[in-house]
C-alpha cells in the first residue's frame, strides 16, 4: 500500500535560516511515528511545513499526502485533505471563543452530545466562553488543541509536544485524547495516523508508537524503535548524533 | 406648568450668535441646503408603517411588535408619529416629545440646554433655533423597568434637517435601558441629522444607552451628547455604525460629577465607501473614586477616513481610574485611521489614567491557525474580524451579527 505521508529531499528555510536540509521521510497509514531531537533541530519546522504554513518556505523537494502532491496546497486545502496539527504554542485569538471555534470546526454538525462529552472529557467546560488560548495555562492549551482536533477529525494528526506544560495527572488524559484521535481506543482504525514530537517520551506510556526518529540540525537520523531511541538519548544525549551523520 | 418663556428666549438669543460658528472637528457644512419640512400625522400602531420605513426601523433595532420593550418612540423627519408606553410600566416612567415636556414641566429649565451650551457651534445653534422634536424619557425614582425603551429617529425625505433634542432623566436609584436607532428609509437621501442629547443620571441611577446608526452615502450627521452622572450613578454607552455616511462627527461626553460615578463607552465603527467618520468619547472624572472605560474598535474599508478619539480627563481631589482602549484595522490601501487618545490630569494627584491604541492588520498567524482547522481563509478572516468587533453589547440584534459578516465578506478581500 502507498505511504500516507512522504517527503522527498525537503529543503526549507524560515527567515534567513535553513531549517530543513533534505528530509526524506515516509510513514504508512495507521502508523504512529515519534520525533525526538534537541531544541532548535527543526522538529516544529517540519510539522509546520507539512501543514503548509507559508512562513516555512519550501526551496526544494516535495510532500505527498495520501498519494497527492500537496507541496503547493495552502493550509486550508491540506486540512480539507485530512491533515491536522496540534501546536507547540498556538496563537491567542482574543475575540474568538473556544465555543465559537468548536462550532465552526464542527461544520458537518457532529451530534452535539458527542461534542459535549469531548468537552467534558478534556475538562474544558469552563473555558468555552474565553478567547482562544487567551490566558490559557500550558496544559489547558494542549487540551484545547486536542479537543479542536477531536472535532476536526483529521486522518493524520501532527502533534507538537503534547506533554509540555501538562501535569502528571493530565498526561493520561492527553494520552487518551490522542488515542481517541487516531481511533486506537476503539477497534483498530487502520487509516488514521499520528506524528508526535516529544522530548520526554512520557507520551509513549500511553500511545503505542511504531517508529521513532531523531531530528538533528535539519535532518532525520536514526530510524528505529522509539523506546530504544529514547533510552539511547537518555544515556548519551544527542552527542552521538553528530557522529552518526 | 410650561417652562418660562424668558428662559427659552435666552437660549434663542445665545444660539442666534452661534449661527455660523464652525465646529472644532469635522468638515464644515452649509446648513442652508436643508430646508425641506414635512408634517406628518400620528399612526395607531407601528405595524401600519409602510414596508420601506418598517424595514429601515427594524434594521436599526426597532421591534415592531414592541415585544420586550417598555415603550416606543418613533419620529419620521420632523414629526413624532408614534409614542407609546407599555401598560405594565405606567407609573414607572414617562415618554413624550421634548416640546411636550417643555410645555408640561417648568422645572425642565434645570436640564434643557444645561449640559450642552446652545452656542457650542452652528449645529447646536440650529437645533436650538429650529428644534424638530426628539424624545423626553424620564424614569421615576427607584423604578427599574425590566425592558428597554426603544426609539427610532428616521429620515424619509430629501433635504431634511432633522434637529432633535433628546433628554433622558434617570431619577435617584432608578435604572433604564434605551435602544435608539437613527436611520434613513431612502438610501440615496441627502440631508442632515442634528441630535442634541442631554442625559442625567441621578444618585445611584443607571442608564444603559445603545445607539445603532444606519446612514447612507449622502447624509451628514452631527450629534452632540453630554451625560451628567451623579454620585454612585452609572452610564453605559454602546454605539454601532456599520453603514456608509457622508460625514459624521460626534464627541459625546460623560461628566462624572458625583463620587463613585462611572461611565463606559463601547464604540464599534465600520468605515465604508468614502465615509468621513470622526467619533470619540470623553470622560470627565470629577467626583472621587470615579471610574471610566472607553473601548473603540474601528475598521476602515474602501476609501473611508476614521478619526477615533478618546479623552480621559481627571479633575478630582480623590482617586479615579480610567482606561482607553482603541484598536483599528485597515482593510484598504485607500482608507485611513487616526487613533487619537488623550489623557489629562488637572491636579488630580491620585488619578490613574491609561490608554492603549493600536492600528494593525488582522494577524496572519491567527488566520492561518483557523485555516489549519479546516476553515477557509475568507471564513477565517470573517470570524476573526467579527471577534474583533464583538464587544458583547447586549440588545444588539442578531441580524447585526449577520450584517457584519456580509460587510466583511465584501470588504475584507483587499486586506488579505
Ligand atoms: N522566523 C524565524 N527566523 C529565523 N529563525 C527561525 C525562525 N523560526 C524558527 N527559526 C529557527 O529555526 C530553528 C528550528 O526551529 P524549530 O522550531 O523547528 O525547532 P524545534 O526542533 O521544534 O525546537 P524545540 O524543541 O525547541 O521546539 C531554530 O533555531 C529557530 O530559532
Ligand atoms: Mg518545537
Amino acid at each position: 500500500m502507498e505511504d500516507m505521508l512522504r517527503t522527498e529531499d525537503l529543503w526549507v528555510s524560515v527567515g534567513d535560516r535553513q531549517v530543513l536540509k533534505g528530509v526524506n521521510f515516509s510513514m504508512k497509514y495507521g502508523e504512529i511515528n515519534v520525533l525526538f531531537g534537541p531544541n532548535g533541530a527543526g522538529k516544529t519546522s517540519f510539522m509546520m511545513t507539512l501543514m503548509g504554513f507559508p512562513r516555512y518556505r519550501v526551496e526544494q523537494g516535495k510532500i505527498f499526502f495520501k498519494g497527492i502532491d500537496i507541496t503547493a496546497h495552502d493550509i486550508y486545502e491540506r486540512a480539507r485533505l485530512g491533515l491536522g496539527v496540534s501546536f507547540q504554542r498556538p496563537p491567542t485569538v482574543r475575540g474568538v471563543t473556544l465555543k465559537k471555534m468548536i462550532e465552526i470546526i464542527n461544520t458537518n454538525g457532529a451530534d452535539s452530545a458527542g461534542v459535549d462529552a469531548k468537552i467534558e472529557k478534556l475538562n474544558l467546560g469552563g473555558h468555552l466562553e474565553r478567547g482562544l488560548n487567551d490566558g490559557f495555562s500550558g496544559g489547558e492549551m494542549k487540551r484545547s488543541e486536542l479537543l479542536q482536533l477531536m472535532i476536526q477529525r483529521p486522518d493524520l494528526v501532527l502533534i507538537d509536544e503534547p506533554e509540555s506544560g501538562v501535569d502528571i495527572e493530565n498526561i493520561a488524559l492527553v494520552g487518551e485524547a490522542i488515542n481517541a484521535l487516531i481511533g486506537k481506543d476503539k477497534v483498530k482504525d487502520q487509516k488514521r495516523g499520528a506524528l508526535i514530537i516529544t522530548h520526554t517520551g512520557y507520551i509513549l506510556d500511553f500511545v503505542n508508537a511504531d517508529k521513532g526518529y531523531i531530528v538533528f540540525d535539519g535532518n532525520l537520523l536514526c530510524r528505529g524503535n522509539p523506546r530504544d531511541i529514547l533510552s539511547e538519548i537518555k544515556k548519551h544525549g544527542y552527542r552521538r548524533c553528530a557522529e552518526c551523520r | 406648568m410650561p417652562v418660562r418663556n424668558a428662559y427659552l428666549s435666552e437660549i434663542q438669543a445665545l444660539a442666534e450668535k452661534a449661527r455660523d460658528k464652525r465646529a472644532l472637528y469635522g468638515p464644515d457644512l452649509d446648513l442652508s441646503r436643508y430646508t425641506q419640512h414635512i408634517k406628518r400625522g400620528k399612526i395607531e400602531s407601528l405595524e401600519s408603517l409602510s414596508h420601506q420605513v418598517k424595514e429601515a426601523a427594524i434594521l436599526s433595532g426597532m421591534n415592531m411588535q414592541e415585544e420586550n420593550r417598555s415603550g416606543s418612540f418613533l419620529q419620521i423627519d420632523q414629526s413624532v408619529v408614534y409614542e407609546s408606553l407599555n401598560k405594565a410600566y405606567e407609573g414607572q416612567l414617562e415618554i413624550m416629545s421634548t416640546p411636550a415636556a417643555l410645555d408640561k414641566y417648568d422645572w425642565i429649565e434645570e436640564y434643557y440646554w444645561k449640559a450642552i451650551p446652545a452656542d457650542q457651534d452652528k449645529y447646536t445653534a440650529q437645533a436650538a433655533l429650529n428644534m424638530t422634536h426628539g424624545y423626553f424619557i424620564r424614569v421615576f425614582a427607584h423604578q427599574k423597568p425590566q425592558y428597554p425603551v426603544q426609539s427610532c429617529l428616521l429620515v424619509a425625505e430629501n433635504y431634511v434637517s432633522q434637529n432633535v433634542h433628546n433628554m433622558i432623566i434617570v431619577e435617584e436609584g432608578a435604572e433604564l435601558q434605551v435602544i435608539t436607532g437613527c436611520t434613513l428609509s431612502k438610501s440615496d437621501a441627502e440631508g442632515i441629522h442634528l441630535g442634541i442629547s442631554e442625559f442625567y443620571v441621578k444618585k445611584g441611577g443607571k442608564l444603559m444607552f445603545t445607539m445603532i446608526h444606519n446612514w447612507a452615502d449622502n447624509f451628514h450627521v452631527r450629534p452632540r451628547t453630554k451625560v451628567v452622572v451623579e454620585e454612585d450613578g452609572t452610564f453605559i454607552s454602546n454605539y454601532v455604525l456599520l453603514k456608509p455616511v457622508k460625514s459624521i462627527q460626534a464627541f459625546p461626553v460623560a461628566h462624572l460629577k458625583g463620587d463613585r460615578a462611572s461611565a463606559k463607552f463601547n464604540t464599534v465603527v465600520y468605515g465604508l465607501k468614502d465615509s468621513y467618520i470622526d467619533l470619540g468619547s470623553r470622560i470627565i472624572l470629577e467626583g472621587e473614586d470615579t471610574r471610566g472605560e472607553s473601548i473603540a474598535r474601528t475598521i476602515a474599508a474602501d476609501e473611508s477616513v476614521i478619526y477615533s478619539r478618546g479623552d480621559l480627563i481627571a479633575a478630582t481631589r480623590g482617586y479615579c481610574l480610567a482606561h482607553l482602549d482603541c484598536r483599528g484595522i485597515l482593510f484598504s490601501e485607500k482608507a485611513k485611521i487616526f487613533a487619537i487618545p488623550e489623557l489629562a490630569s488637572h491636579g488630580s494627584l491620585k488619578s490613574e489614567l491609561s490608554h492603549e491604541a493600536s492600528i494593525g492588520p488582522i494577524s496572519e498567524e491567527q488566520v492561518e491557525y483557523l485555516m489549519s482547522r479546516g476553515i477557509s481563509q475568507e471564513d477565517a478572516v470573517s470570524v476573526i474580524t467579527s471577534g474583533f468587533l464583538n464587544l458583547d453589547i447586549p440588545y444588539i440584534p442578531e441580524f447585526l451579527d449577520k450584517n457584519i459578516k456580509e460587510i466583511i465578506k465584501a470588504t475584507a478581500k483587499e486586506a488579505l
